[in-house]
């Protein structure tokens, strides 16, 4: 099945991503990888199995390749490798088997775009309203939220340089790229007022 | 000699990197850190403009925002042109040309000014009262000429090059005004390491410090407390200072609008950068700095050019390095402007000043005028200017016992600096619903009850004395912060007694005196005192007859003056005749800021299918369906939409179409009770439908009328895959979302949007199964194990799918799911196989034509929100068993139940080439008198190739009943006759879906 499932290379609405180029001006967009990406819905008690559900709501766990992020009460979004598609269904599927719960596969859905450096919350505060300052969204968050007119989901990895991770749907990526590679040149230092 | 008003020395003026710009095509020489108002005057420059309505010489009258005179069109290049700007805030630099505006021909020679002569006919309400008749003569002719003899610059008209930004931002602390009290504040905050952001619209920040040159600040100069102070909380990282910043706007929730004006100023332009930048701030708490704005004082022939505010030639001196004029006559009702007029001696010029206060009334100011050796004229009053283009005098009078009027003395001058007092700015305040309250001492409405987290300091609040300021500013600062700590700063008393006066007293007939009182408007004191005898009581009534308080300035300089005449006249007090409210923007606002980032591409999402490419490159045009570009058809060369939509039709019925149907909406629906959502969500009944099998489902609002269709499969016991309309998709899944998180939290079971994971080519035409066959695995494709209306899980080209036999053409037809990042390629895939049958590709309109020969309904065109499904004959579909679902108890209500209600039916023209335009009326009989009875309306109309003729669904009163009915239906030029049928044109039994 995993054979069948690949033999038919991803078309990705922002293409394929070329090698990272060192971040312009301390801010480097870039379009992620054809990854995996399932929406797990559950309720009620929450009894880790092989995941980290049990953690706040608003907070992600794991790293920038295999992620977990809690969205609301009974709502994560996962993201990771995707020939690790497959495996994360079936186990999944036995960890939960007996509850109520909703695993979807929403791949191809969601596009995913990495916004990386010093200036990486100015750029995403070009759209985004909410207080993206070190205090109120510190590394390990994710929410949903808005870029300019599109709705995204936004998710802060830890690192020693800010990292975000922008995720859209699919017919919004070529906006919301457009949205933050504009911004990312509005972003940029112009002159400091002189104080004399 | 260059610049000849400039001082030898002093300003904040950079003199080592001298600018030039033109205005009016001369050129102009000043230096770095000069206002466009501070170059002119140093070239002696006053004339800048013709004023609005009487086209009278104008200057300058501010050094500020609240300048309402001299408002001039700046060039900053090709495709950059901005009328109406203030040259007072506008920074003089490299390569800008200015022009001033309204004359003709010329600035110096304006045939507009016999506007002037004509003055006692163009009073208060002029317009209102003489274009009255006759009627239509008000749109063609005397709104164009009147729109052109006045108003103000120009509109640009080539699109704006420049690049706009936004930002987001979030602070504990937002002061706007950098002044004595703004930074204070920001300091008190700034040491409690809380996040603060500073914003002044200048491009220094400091306010009045900027030009005191004579007060002490913790025992610093104050230009020395000033950098200290600006160095310190730039060394602060918690501190965001924003400098050329304007807060033009208090929202709810402490959501207040910055303007910042980013590259207007270099002379290169910014490459890249953002012209302007809007701010969006949400602060924890707000500090109000803004200080106040000097009154004018009312005078006959008060907009000389020449005359100004007495602060503003204290600026123009002290910080400028500008005289505006060699012999300056001060004319003031308070004490400020004796310091302005210390200064301008200070600075060289020859100065006198009057008074209107006795000279008991006075504190020691006047003493220290006169040992300065200043000639002071307390309990003077002025009588008017002299000059035209320029003041040359001011003629002035003492006012004896019980306000007799002595013997009139000219002051000869070149300049006057005039001073009625100040006015809080309290705009922002009252933007954010805070209730103002009127102090008499000040005679000023200053900040009361607050609505919003905020405080005001400072001038700001009517508090003018620069040691309170700083006093308020820190306490403000701190308290906002919540922070305990107050640090008391040592100050230079400021002088600040005031004695308001609304019109200067006058010996001269009122009616024949030009005094003005709003300078932008051109309202004199005459017009408003007119207004009220004529009536107009309330002062937003005042206001729009007479314009007072209008356009640019909205009244900065003026609405105090025109409130006290006001009051005045009815003998009322100032609050009882309140105030006119203040509506966002602050200063004046460009588009460009509030439209930021949102134009071309990024102006909206286009939202385009895995397919798009593809069509493009194939000839497709496209359609708007919300937010998507759909393809609406693909013709061939020569071919236009009629053509091409008759052979795609033809393709379609005789052999195969392949269709783009990405953009419906598609949800996945999961959990032990997704059965019974489904069952309370839709009309129809689910829990007996097999996994496997699709039903057509029809939504309902809890009114009963339908909200979406759409096919739904049962792929599991637990899992259904339910599909929306294209517009219709976020609407039901919120639609649906609602019910289950308020009403049936109960329920097990979750909606997860699947719109954009299935990509959706429709394959419909007898050829449909022949053309995929080769490519699907794992699939029976034969008729008996795969019928009308069911799904099959399998892959095709290697790609899994969901397979629906569906059809919305009444073919043979196959809805192929697939994941949107492989749809490309099985797309292509699937043309390849399709060659040798002559797949067709189609569009929308195709779509369309097709389905209505079928008689399918769209939902938002055969139905807008008040129709039933009994009214498009799908009344069959609904679950009688059923205990409830959205929209049931509706359904029974009397009105929808009763006769008479429009039902859809099929009108054939009784000539076929005529195609009935949709959204015609249809009438029973076309000689019935008018109004006429309408019976209803096309909702579809469109020619059919494969029937040959015209065809068109409609929504009839009682419809049903009317078959074989001659009716007769709107055309642009009459009516047309048309006959009720079935609504299905083409194959009534459905023979060829079940092929």
């Amino acid at each position: 099945m995993l054979e069948v499932r690949y033999r038919t290379a991803r078309t990705l609405p922002l293409g394929r991503p070329v090698a990272p180029a060192l971040p312009r001006g301390g801010i480097l967009i870039q379009p992620a990888e054809a990854e995996a990406r399932f929406s797990l819905r559950l309720r009620g008690p929450l009894s880790p199995g092989g995941f980290p559900l049990d953690r706040p709501i608003n907070t992600v766990t794991g790293d920038d390749r295999r992620w977990v992020a809690r969205l609301g009460p009974d709502e994560w979004l996962i993201g990771m490798p995707e020939g690790e598609a497959d495996l994360l269904a079936e186990a999944a599927a036995a960890d939960l088997r007996g509850r109520a719960h909703s695993l979807v596969d929403i791949s191809h859905r969601n596009v995913g775009i990495d916004v990386t450096g010093a200036l990486a919350a100015d750029v995403l505060n070009a759209g985004c309203p909410l207080d993206l300052g070190d205090a109120a969204f510190p590394p390990g968050s994710a929410t949903r939220t808005l870029l300019g007119k599109a709705e995204i989901v936004l998710i802060r990895h830890a690192g020693a340089v800010p990292s975000y991770r922008v995720e859209c749907w699919r017919s919004f990526a070529t906006y919301v790229h457009g949205f933050l590679q504009e911004a990312a040149i509005a972003a940029q230092p112009v002159e400091r007022v002189p104080a004399r | 000699m260059a610049q000849p008003f400039r001082t030898s020395r002093g300003g904040r003026i950079d003199r080592a990197r001298p600018i030039r710009f033109s205005f009016n095509g001369r050129t102009v020489e000043g230096y770095h850190g000069d206002t466009v108002a501070s170059a002119l005057l140093a070239n002696g420059i006053h004339l800048v403009g013709r004023s609005f309505k009487y086209h009278r010489p104008r200057g300058i009258l501010s050094h500020g925002p609240d300048e309402p005179s001299a408002l001039l069109s700046v060039d900053r290049g090709p495709g950059r042109v901005d009328p109406n700007n203030r040259a007072s805030v506008v920074e003089a630099r490299d390569g800008l040309k200015t022009l001033s505006q309204n004359h003709w021909p010329s600035l110096e020679v304006d045939v507009g000014e016999v506007n002037d002569l004509l003055s006692p006919v163009f009073v208060a309400g002029f317009y209102y009262k003489t274009f009255m008749w006759p009627r239509k003569f008000w749109d063609k002719v005397y709104e164009p000429v009147i729109r052109a003899a006045a108003g103000l610059g120009k509109a640009p008209v080539a699109a704006d090059p420049d690049r706009y930004a936004n930002r987001h931002a979030h602070c504990d602390v937002l002061v706007v005004g950098a002044g004595p009290a703004g930074l204070a504040a920001a300091l008190a905050a700034a040491r409690t390491g809380k996040r603060v952001i500073l914003a002044d619209e200048g491009p220094e920040p400091g306010g009045s410090l900027l030009h005191d040159l004579t007060s002490q600040v913790d025992g610093r100069p104050a230009a020395v407390w000033l950098a200290e102070t600006l160095t310190d909380l730039d060394a602060r990282e918690n501190v965001i200072l924003l400098p050329r910043t304007t807060a033009f706007g208090y929202y709810n929730h402490n959501h207040v609008a910055l303007a910042e004006r980013v590259t207007d100023h270099l002379p290169a332009g910014g490459g890249q950068a953002p012209r302007e930048r809007l701010w969006q701030v949400r602060a924890g708490e707000v500090v109000l700095a803004g200080g106040a704005h000097e009154r004018p004082l009312v005078f006959s022939d008060n907009d000389r050019p020449g005359v100004m505010l007495a602060e503003s030639v204290r600026v123009f001196a002290n910080r400028y390095g500008v005289l505006p004029g060699r012999r300056i006559v001060f004319a003031t009702t308070g004490a400020s402007a004796y310091r302005a007029a210390l200064d301008a001696k200070a600075a060289g010029a020859e100065v006198t000043l009057v008074d209107l206060r006795l000279e008991a009334d006075c504190g020691a100011e006047p003493a220290e005028l006169r040992a300065a050796g200043i000639e002071v004229l307390t309990g003077h009053t002025v009588l008017g200017a002299k000059g035209r283009k320029r003041v040359t005098g001011l003629v002035v009078a003492p006012i004896g016992p019980e306000g007799r009027i002595g013997a009139s003395r000219l002051l000869s001058c070149d300049c006057v600096g005039m001073s009625g007092g100040w006015t809080p700015a309290v705009h922002l305040f009252s933007q954010s619903r805070g209730k103002l309250v009127y102090e008499p001492g000040l005679d000023a409405f200053v900040p009361g009850t607050s609505a919003q987290a905020e405080r005001s300091a400072g001038a700001a609040k009517g508090t003018y004395d620069l040691a309170a300021c700083l006093a308020e500013g820190d306490a403000a600062g701190a308290e906002a912060a919540g922070s305990q700590e107050r640090r008391a700063l040592a100050a230079t008393p400021t002088a600040t007694g005031f004695q308001p006066a609304r019109v200067m007293p006058t010996n001269a007939d009122p009616t024949k005196v030009r005094a003005f009182v709003d300078f932008q408007n051109d309202v004199t004191a005459k017009d408003i005192k007119l207004a009220v005898r004529e009536g107009f009581h309330s002062i937003e009534h005042v206001k729009r007859y007479t314009t007072t308080g209008m356009a640019t300035d909205q009244g900065k300089t003026s609405n105090m003056n025109a409130l006290g005449i006001v009051a005045g006249q009815l003998d009322k007090t100032l609050p009882g005749v309140g105030t006119t409210t203040f509506r966002p923007p602050y200063t004046p606002v460009t588009f460009g800021t509030l439209v930021g980032p949102a134009r071309h591409a990024l102006f909206d999402p286009i939202r385009t299918t895995p397919i798009h490419g593809w069509a493009e490159a194939h000839g497709a045009l496209f359609e708007n369906v919300a937010l998507w570009r759909r393809a609406w058809y693909f013709p061939k060369p020569g071919e236009d939409l009629h053509a091409a939509v008759a052979r795609e039709c033809k393709a379609v019925r005789e052999g195969v179409g392949i269709f783009d149907a990405s953009t419906l909406g598609k949800i996945e629906i999961v959990g032990p009770d997704a059965a019974e959502f489904m069952n309370r969500m839709y009309i129809n009944p689910w829990a007996k439908l097999e996994p496997g099998r699709c039903r057509y489902g029809l939504m309902l609002k809890e009114d009963g009328y339908i909200l979406d269709d759409g096919v739904v499969a049962r792929v599991s016991p637990e899992c259904f895959h339910v599909t929306t309309t294209t517009g219709g998709a976020a609407r039901v899944l919120a639609h649906m979302e609602d019910y289950l998180q308020t009403e049936w939290h109960d329920l097990d079971v979750f909606l997860t949007s699947t719109t954009e994971q299935w990509a959706v080519i429709a394959l419909q035409g007898p050829k449909a199964r022949a053309v995929i066959e080769p490519l699907v695995d794992g699939i029976d494709l034969s008729p008996q194990a795969f019928p009308h209306m069911a799904m099959r899980s399998g892959t095709i080209c290697g790609v899994p799918t969901r397979l629906f036999r569906v059809s919305f053409t009444g073919e043979l037809g196959f809805e192929i799911n697939v994941p949107s990042d492989q749809a490309l390629a099985v797309w292509e895939a699937i043309m390849e196989a399709g060659r040798p049958h002559g797949i067709t590709p189609y569009g929308t309109e195709t779509m369309h034509v097709l389905r209505a020969e079928k008689g399918y309904i769209i939902v938002g065109q055969e139905t807008d929100g008040t129709v039933t499904p009994d009214d498009v004959g799908l009344a069959g579909m609904i679950a009688k068993a059923k205990k409830d679902f959205v929209g049931k108890r509706s359904l029974a209500r009397p009105d929808v139940v009763a006769k008479g209600r429009k039902q859809l039916i099929g009108l054939v023209t009784d000539d076929p080439k005529v195609v009935l335009d949709e959204g015609a009326q249809i009438v029973a009989d076309p000689g019935q008198p008018i109004p006429m009875r309408m019976l209803g309306h096309v909702t579809s109309s469109y020619w059919s190739a494969n029937c040959n003729r015209s065809i068109a669904l409609a929504l009839v009163a009682d419809g049903r009943d009317l078959m074989g009915r001659t009716l007769h239906v709107t055309t642009p030029d009459g009516f047309t006759t048309a006959t009720v049928a079935e609504p299905v044109f083409l194959d009534p039994k459905g023979e060829r879906i079940n092929a």
